[in-house]
């Protein structure tokens, strides 16, 4: 199969997803496997890739006050049922530099697939960085997904992360991010998971809010089903005057699932601020009524409301 | 014979009788008031009514159209046409307004959503793309139930205290639902400690302990529950002098 037929396979694999990636003006890059199948990059945004045994290295590079109108598709993934997929990245966002990036991975026929991500993240002083990630998995949900990054955030700098995977089985997850921030930094992290079957996840946020003013939100919202299991660990630190952080679980546990939630919140600075809340349960009762009041069954009520909650 | 009709029933919660041998029948397409101080047991008999969860072991019947809802679950009495609007509405975090509204709307449409906002005076574009949260006040909460009550189109509406812990503004928008109810037919049944409410009825039960006191005008309750039940002037069940038969 050419690069070219492998990269449309991969991008109709999104389905509903895919749909925006078109004009001269979206930075693009398809990556299958150990390959780059498809690759349009726009000025302002340098990408160098190697080809590595078991995936790529990329170093992604925005220069100095680039401010990239429209978001840089990635899209990661493999059309085989097993083997192993492993993303070496590496993104500079220099001073004053705006980037949004999608990256989609996909996995629709997976049943023994390891995707392993470790990135290192600079985003420098006065920079915006916005980082989704979007996976798309099949129903046997036979893939390991390790997703490692560790986020050095600049003064006055902002990151923002979501990592999604609704669709599809979620397979084994251990999420792992780390972000250090310096003053008047803005730290934004979301990750929504809707896990079934025997899925297991496992996420572990940290925020340092290093620098005065620093502010920072860890957001995690998780459905489990069946016999599913999610761990989630989030930590924050403030050690400066004016930092202020929140930390949000919230997880919807069904049937045999099972769920844990253990927020850490520290604080070395008195005038710094952090506060957490975790919410673990089954669907709100009065939640349910009110949609099964309106006509819906049991089960389309609670879908309804844990496509909210992931929303 | 009502459109909705309660016969004899009885209800024990935590070993406490809150509904008492209750014979009530709401006549179709009309407004009704239930007014009775707090305790009289209002809320429990719409939540009976709606067949919520620890509200279904009553004794007695509750037909729709002649026939039995006993045993339906409360989807499937909403889908024969009864519906609730609670007293404080649920949150949904992250749920849209508009996916709210058109989840148990008869036109699922993004103009008929429209179109219930606009009837509880809420602007489609400010409103429908917020979620159902904490970032809505409770009358704006309250508004948006309503509308997906409008939007479904149901037979028989069951309000509990509409008028609880709204602006006067958003007050009249929901007496406005109310007559779009009266146009399309339904038969209201508003719970209520609140004349101001029992005035936009047509009919009115006055309720004390479980037991129907008393129906009949609106003028006729008012009456009597401005100069009897403020305050109640009994902690008991009322005797049966008191008690006034109920027929229709």
């Amino acid at each position: 199969m050419s690069d070219a037929a492998v990269a449309q396979e991969l991008l109709a694999s999104l389905g509903e997803f895919g749909g925006h990636i078109s004009g001269d003006d979206v930075a693009h890059l398809e990556v299958h496997g150990n390959e780059v199948v498809g690759a349009h990059l726009v000025p302002g945004l340098e990408v160098d890739v190697d080809s590595l045994d078991d995936g790529i290295s990329a170093h992604i590079h925005l220069d100095r006050g680039a401010r990239l109108a429209k978001p840089v598709h990635l899209c990661f993934g493999m059309l085989p049922e097993t083997g192993l997929q492993r993303i070496v990245m590496d993104v500079e966002v220099e001073e004053g530099a705006a980037a949004s990036v999608l990256a989609h991975c996909t996995f629709p026929n997976a049943v023994d697939i390891t995707h392993r991500m470790d990135a290192e993240v600079r985003i420098a002083p006065g920079a915006t960085y916005e980082y989704f990630e979007r996976h798309l998995h099949g129903r046997e949900g036979g893939v390991l997904v390790v997703p490692r990054t560790r986020v050095q955030l600049g003064e006055g700098a902002r990151f923002k992360t979501e990592f999604e995977l609704i669709k599809g089985q979620a397979g084994v997850i251990e999420f792992d991010y780390e972000v250090d921030s310096a003053a008047d930094s803005l730290l934004d992290m979301v990750a929504r998971i809707w896990g079934r079957g025997k899925d297991r996840i496992f996420i572990h946020e940290t925020g340092r809010l290093n620098g005065e003013n620093a502010r920072a939100v860890l957001q995690t919202h998780i459905a489990v089903q069946d016999q599913a299991l999610a761990e989630v660990y989030n930590t924050l630190t403030a050690s400066a005057a004016g930092a202020r952080g929140h930390v949000d679980c919230k997880e919807i546990v069904q049937g045999g699932a099972v769920a844990k939630a253990v927020p850490i919140v520290e604080v070395h600075h008195p005038r710094a601020h952090i506060t957490h809340e975790a919410a673990i349960g089954s669907v709100d009762s009065k939640q349910l009524q009110t949609l099964m009041a309106r006509g819906l069954g049991e089960e389309r009520a609670t879908d309804l409301i844990i496509d909210g909650l992931l929303a | 014979m009502g459109v909705l009709e309660l016969r004899n029933v009885s209800l024990t919660l935590g070993g406490k009788p809150i509904l008492n041998d209750l014979t009530v029948d709401f006549w179709e397409g009309h407004i009704h008031a239930l007014i009775g101080p707090n305790g009289a047991g209002k809320s429990t008999l719409a939540s009976t009514i709606m067949g919520l969860p620890g509200y279904t072991h009553h004794e007695g019947d509750i037909l729709l159209d002649g026939e039995s809802i006993k045993a339906l679950t409360v989807d499937e009495r909403a889908r024969r046409g009864i519906t609730l609007a609670w007293q404080e509405p649920a949150r949904f975090e992250g749920l849209k307004v508009d996916r709210f509204i058109a989840a148990g709307a008869k036109d699922k449409s993004a103009a008929a959503v429209r179109e219930a906002l606009t009837r509880v005076g809420l602007d489609p574009d400010r409103y429908a793309k917020r979620a159902v949260d904490r970032t809505l006040s409770g009358g704006e909460r309250k508004r948006i139930e309503l509308a997906s009550i409008l939007a479904m189109r149901p037979r028989i509406v069951l309000m509990d205290e509409p008028d609880s812990g709204i602006d006067v503004e958003a007050l009249n928008r929901i007496f406005d639902a109310l007559s779009g109810f009266k146009e399309r037919g339904a038969t209201v049944i508003m719970i209520t400690h609140s004349q101001e409410v029992l005035r936009h009825a047509e009919h009115a039960f006055l309720m004390c302990n479980g037991c129907v006191l008393d129906k009949g005008s609106i003028e006729k309750i008012d009456g009597y529950f401005a100069d009897k039940c403020i305050p109640c002037d009994h902690e008991n069940l009322p005797t049966d002098e008191e008690k006034t038969a109920v027929t229709a």
